[in-house]
């Protein structure tokens, strides 16, 4: 098994804010071009790697116009936040996806100046109570009253930076005990690198049905990434691979799974429960350890909206287990990682040519 | 006039880097006793872990000057293990815990990584997030199988940057001030007997300067530390009125910082000397907030005493901003005030 961790560093070091994920997208493509056999980018940005699978029409009935395709979706956008105006040199913002503004002050973060194509290093700063208005200085400081000082003067400040540029956490990745390795925007990159490792032991396995890797694109925001990229691939079935939640300080309950003790299955309306099914003997057979994810409603995942494309398409959601979401110290177990990897090429191989045709509903 | 160059910058990256949690000040306190050692003429450490220095001056009895900077840092304690890499810890020193979550640690000698973590705010509702999260109720994660023991220091895990006119760091309070004593020692004047007392635990209580000027016992002192700016704006617009000090206007002069009345002769001599010799100074807000000043004011029989601070912004916080301009006014403004420093002064 190679080891993930070089890559994973490097694609959580690089920004891609959802709506300007060229940064990750460009390490993406360059790391998968030579483990796939079509490598091209949709008309909205995302990655789609194409590698075929050996089916021969002529072997099945669903293969009679084109092979069957599972899409495995991994978001490489990240939350973030845009600029909204400057002052005197101090940057202020608004969010790009879900942030508690309760984890922001103190924290370094990486102004992508548009003016320049420079990359600034900042702070987020909650003002003194005395400079906001009457009543809004203590407790909790909404997000509107924080902003960014880079160190730099105003003028330099204003050549640089303009209204609406992306801003970026600008923690640095550091590897933690018991294999973990923490840094900000491993939501969703740590499934990146997963998918990354099934295309690596993909190499050396056959599969019959077609594999589309795909990097979607704003799933932070819109799912603008997984709606068109799984209406112009038109997969048969389609697995959005994703972050859960890790139990930690403040977060227990059953929406949460330890770290490095495997990833999880998501059970509710967003899985199609005959997929469910196949991936949890497919787990079994391979030993790799799994548990339920609970999703009563929606699963806040890329499979939300794939499963709505055309005439409908069966999806499957798996998750890596992940303290801290949405902050800029977030944590995974490489571990995780690399068994969520494996259990999509396990899963992709064991597809038979009528594996669709078996599904039998009532 | 002396020069903030690339070996002064390093010296300060390596002390801002460093952990030196009140009451845990080794590390930094390896880093000063290398650094004076060959500049000084006596170097001992206390008994509470302050390194004490005398530089002797020339002449029959030369003016007796103690200059104060203190090593520590506001920080945390570990003090109770969960297992499963999960720690309990306390605040060292005035840290407003609205600062603390989702931020990167390093927790004891050896700098082991570790996280304040957040709960997801998708599992948190619109009334959990208008409440502040509270000391108590937070961990430092080491990860699953990380190690610390209880009683560790603690402290923001960011690194010192230098960026444009500014450095960007934790600890610049008052580790700017422990460069500035270093060089000052490495360019001694000869009228002076120079005193520097490098101190400890001033976040908790200023309990090194405490008996630091009592060992010395100066003819006057000055405490070099690292005090607020909050020149920002106003989210209405208003004007500020209560910056403390602004960025680049050059060393902040206390006149008065609660309960501690600075000598007013000291104050106007540095006011005096920074005119003549064109090096930019501010006065600082009279207001709250000490520096080691007010518990070497009360030594012995009393020392006049002043504080000079290189204005911070962003105190106590994972990173605050300092201009290398005002470091270097700083150092320039002691600099020249000591080398004009008589008897006399104290005759006025």
């Amino acid at each position: 098994m190679t080891d993930i961790l070089p890559f994973l560093k490097s694609i959580i070091s690089v920004s891609g804010v959802s709506g300007d994920e060229a940064p990750v997208a460009d390490l993406v493509q360059k790391k998968w071009t030579p483990l796939v056999d079509e490598i091209s980018q949709s008309r909205l940005g995302s990655i789609h790697g194409l590698k075929q699978g050996t089916l021969k029409k002529s072997e099945s009935k669903a293969a009679a116009s084109s092979r069957p395709s599972v899409m495995i979706a991994t978001h490489m956008d990240a939350i973030g936040m845009m600029v909204t105006r400057i002052v005197d040199g101090f940057i202020y913002f608004t969010n790009v996806g879900g942030i508690d503004s309760r984890v922001l002050p103190g924290t370094p973060v990486i102004v992508h100046a548009s003016g320049t194509k420079e990359e600034l290093y900042g702070v987020i700063v909650m003002p003194p109570g005395n400079l906001l208005p009457e009543g809004e200085g203590s407790g909790v400081i909404p997000m509107k009253y924080l902003f960014i000082d880079t160190g730099l003067l105003a003028g330099e400040v204003s050549k640089r930076v303009r209204i609406g540029d992306r801003i970026s956490f600008g923690t640095e990745p550091v590897e933690m005990s018991g294999g973990t390795v923490s840094g900000h925007t491993l939501d969703n990159r740590a499934s990146v690198a997963a998918l990354t490792v099934c295309l690596e032991e993909l190499q050396s396995k056959s599969h019959i049905w077609d594999l589309w890797a795909v990097a979607t694109v704003q799933e932070e925001t819109s799912f603008g990434g997984s709606y068109s990229s799984a209406f112009q691939l038109r997969p048969t079935i389609a697995i959005a691979l994703d972050m859960t939640f890790g139990k930690g300080a403040g977060a227990s309950g059953y929406q949460t799974f330890p770290l490095g003790k495997g990833v999880t299955l998501g059970i509710g309306p967003s899985v199609h429960p005959f997929l469910y099914k196949r991936f949890k003997e497919v787990a079994e057979r391979v030993e790799i350890p799994i548990a339920d994810d609970l999703m009563p409603e929606y699963s806040s995942t890329d499979a939300d909206a794939m499963q709505l494309i055309a005439e409908g398409i069966p999806t499957m959601v798996v998750s890596i287990p992940q303290r801290y979401m949405h902050t800029a110290v977030e944590l995974v177990a490489l571990k995780d990682i690399q068994r969520a990897g494996r259990l999509m090429a396990e899963f992709v191989a064991s597809l038979e040519a009528d594996f669709l045709e078996r599904i039998v509903w009532d | 006039m002396l020069s903030i160059g690339s070996p002064q910058i390093k010296l300060l990256e390596k002390l801002c880097n460093a952990m030196a949690v009140s009451g845990d000040e080794g590390e930094v306190r390896r880093i000063v006793l290398e650094e004076v050692k060959p500049y000084a003429d006596e170097v001992k450490v206390d008994a509470l872990g302050s390194v004490l220095v005398r530089k002797k001056g020339a002449g029959r009895k030369p003016l007796r000057v103690l200059l104060d900077a203190h090593m520590d840092e506001v920080g945390f304690m570990i003090v109770h293990d969960d297992g499963d890499g999960f720690y309990e810890f306390r605040i060292v020193g005035g840290i407003d815990e609205r600062h603390l979550v989702g931020k990167q640690v390093i927790v004891g000698k050896d700098h082991v990584p570790g996280v304040i973590g957040a709960k997801p705010i998708h599992l948190t509702d619109a009334s959990e997030r208008s409440h502040t999260v509270s000391e108590e109720s937070m961990r430092i994660d080491l990860g699953p199988d990380g190690k610390a023991k209880v009683g560790d220091r603690a402290t923001f895990a960011t690194k010192f940057k230098r960026v444009g006119p500014s450095i960007m760091s934790k600890s610049i309070d008052d580790r700017i001030g422990v460069a500035i004593l270093i060089e000052l020692l490495k360019n001694a004047p000869e009228n002076i007997e120079l005193c520097l007392a490098f101190s400890v635990q001033e976040e908790i209580g200023l309990r090194g300067a405490t008996v630091a000027g009592y060992y010395f016992n100066p003819d006057l002192a000055i405490a070099i530390d690292s005090t607020p700016a909050r020149d920002l704006p106003d989210y209405e617009g208003k004007e500020n009125y209560t910056y403390n000090t602004k960025l680049g206007l050059g060393p902040s002069i206390y006149p008065a910082h609660s309960p501690v009345i600075s000598d007013p002769r000291l104050v106007s001599f540095l006011a005096e000397v920074g005119t003549k010799h064109k090096i930019p100074y501010q006065f600082r807000q009279p207001g709250g907030g000490g520096t080691d000043a007010g518990a070497i004011q009360q030594a012995r029989s009393g020392i006049p005493v002043v504080s000079v601070s290189v204005p911070h912004r962003y105190t106590h916080s994972p990173i605050s901003v300092s201009r290398v301009d005002d470091w270097k006014n700083t150092l320039n403004l002691l600099h020249v005030a000591l080398q004009e420093m008589t008897p006399a002064l104290l005759k006025r």
